[in-house]
């Protein structure tokens, strides 16, 4: 068994490059007790690989993200994303999550399908003019959820070259130092802060507009939060989105029957999206530890007060004591209740609007081309918090 | 005073946001969440937690009147 003393094995496991889940979690999930691993930078932590650990720690109270401020958060870049509702519990994170739910839930997401959908064919429509080879990643995965959000939240779209850049660094793990990574945070900040002084003078029916009502009419958030909040939502709103498009679709091209069967049988999308969501391990490691405010035990190791636990929930996604056949991409797997958006109050906000993007952006793509294949050498993204393809050439 | 909460097993997706907002009234059980008691306190975090369901699957009530999720 493990104890706190045993000597922390290198973390992540992932390769940056592909979409594999690293061997080294199946040995992980057998294990008694949870693993001692050590990231880049910060301290030792604990690493949960099974499902039950997983839900256990996202979703039990005695387990804190504010706590992380206090220490030194195992991470794998040397900035640290120390702000903002990710590190925050309830009542506070309550508090600011409240004030945007409304605009993310199932119902009212799902009035947004008729405009997503438009939004999709027409790309399509511009891939088809085009011709192949094209880019999947430029031309159809990030234009649509990136037109989404930046219409949702009151961001002008034509802005995207700029805070794709500063997007793309908030989330980058490579050698970025301390300094560069402060400084990019500050430099979004600017950005976010200049469009909510536009809104101010000229309101909008957007989630800017109402969160700066919420702030100067009902004194709800802070200036800061209020800056901090957009930018989240901004970034979160299209990067992972963005991510899975073109990782779906690689994913659904490496399993030619199950895409022919999605094909045949169109009414299997959702579940499909739901198993790509529980299959696809996004992330390059488990990121954002908890920390535990009391002693608690989780699956067989006694954690401490104050010690952090790192969740691996693309891991958690294929627990066999879960999942029947975990390792296997069935389109027709009955409903699952898998890790992909989280769970507990850290629950992704925009989980509905995600799948919505996903649900119509890969319908549209596979009944379009019926001969839709990869023309070219994918181009990985690498030392990001998600993994996925930068350029990914298709052809039909 | 108490209100009535009610959780939707059908709509439920056990994102576990309204067990994390007030785990002393709601519970998340292996397949979704229920309220632990049908009476609930007349409380902002009744409410937020309501509001705060990815799912919309928590109603609040007062006698016969929906007071959650708001509006």
């Amino acid at each position: 068994m493990t104890t706190a003393e045993t000597t922390p094995i290198a973390y992540p496991f992932n390769s940056a490059e592909g979409l594999a889940l690293s061997e080294a979690y199946d040995q992980a999930r057998n294990h008694t007790g949870l693993l001692r691993v050590r990231m880049p930078y910060g301290e030792p932590a604990w690493l949960a690989t099974r499902y039950a650990d997983a839900r256990l720690v996202l979703g039990d109270r005695r387990f804190s993200r504010a706590a992380a401020l206090h220490h030194d958060e195992p991470r794998q870049s040397e900035g640290r994303r120390d702000s903002g509702i990710l590190t925050m519990d309830p009542p506070d994170h309550t508090r600011l999550r409240t004030l945007v739910a409304k605009a993310f839930t199932v119902h009212q997401v799902e009035k947004l399908r008729p405009w997503v959908r438009q939004l999709t064919h027409g790309l399509l429509d511009q891939l088809e003019a085009a011709g192949p080879p094209v880019d999947l990643v430029d031309r159809y995965a990030l234009p649509i959820p990136v037109g989404v959000i930046c219409t949702m939240l009151g961001v002008p779209e034509e802005d995207r070259p700029k805070f794709r850049a500063w997007s793309d660094a908030a989330l980058s793990t490579s050698s970025l130092s301390a300094e560069e990574f402060s400084r990019n945070t500050d430099e979004l900040r600017a950005y976010m802060a200049g469009l909510i002084e536009d809104h101010r003078i000229s309101p909008r029916d957007d989630i800017m507009t109402s969160l700066i009502e919420a702030r100067d009419a009902g004194d709800r958030l802070s200036e800061l939060e209020l800056v901090d909040l957009c930018v989240g939502i901004l970034v979160a709103g299209h990067e992972t989105t963005a991510t899975q498009i073109p990782n779906f679709v690689l994913t659904l091209l490496d399993h030619p029957d199950e895409l022919r069967r999605l094909r045949e049988e169109p009414a299997l999308l959702h579940g499909a999206v739901e198993e790509l969501l529980r299959f696809v391990p996004l992330g390059m490691a488990a990121s954002m530890p908890r920390y535990a405010t009391e002693d608690v035990e989780v699956g067989g190791t006694l954690v401490r007060a104050g010690e952090p636990v790192l969740v691996a929930v693309g891991s958690a996604n294929r627990d066999a004591l879960r999942f029947d056949e975990p390792g296997t991409l069935n389109v027709a797997r009955p409903a699952t209740q898998h890790l992909g958006f989280g769970h507990g109050v850290h629950h992704c906000l925009g989980a509905p609007l995600a799948r919505l993007e996903l649900q119509e952006a890969l319908g549209a793509l596979i009944a379009r081309f019926p001969t839709l294949r990869l023309a070219g050498d994918v181009e990985w993204k690498g030392r990001m918090l998600v993994r996925g393809p930068r350029v990914m050439p298709i052809g039909w | 005073m108490t209100w009535k909460a009610e959780v939707d097993g059908g709509r439920c997706m056990a994102s576990g946001m309204c067990a994390g907002i007030a785990p002393d009234l709601f519970a998340l059980d292996e397949e979704h969440a229920r309220p632990r008691r049908e009476e609930v306190p007349e409380e902002e975090r009744v409410l937020d937690a309501a509001d705060s369901c990815p799912a919309l699957a928590i109603t609040i009530r007062d006698g016969t009147t929906t007071v959650g999720p708001r509006p």
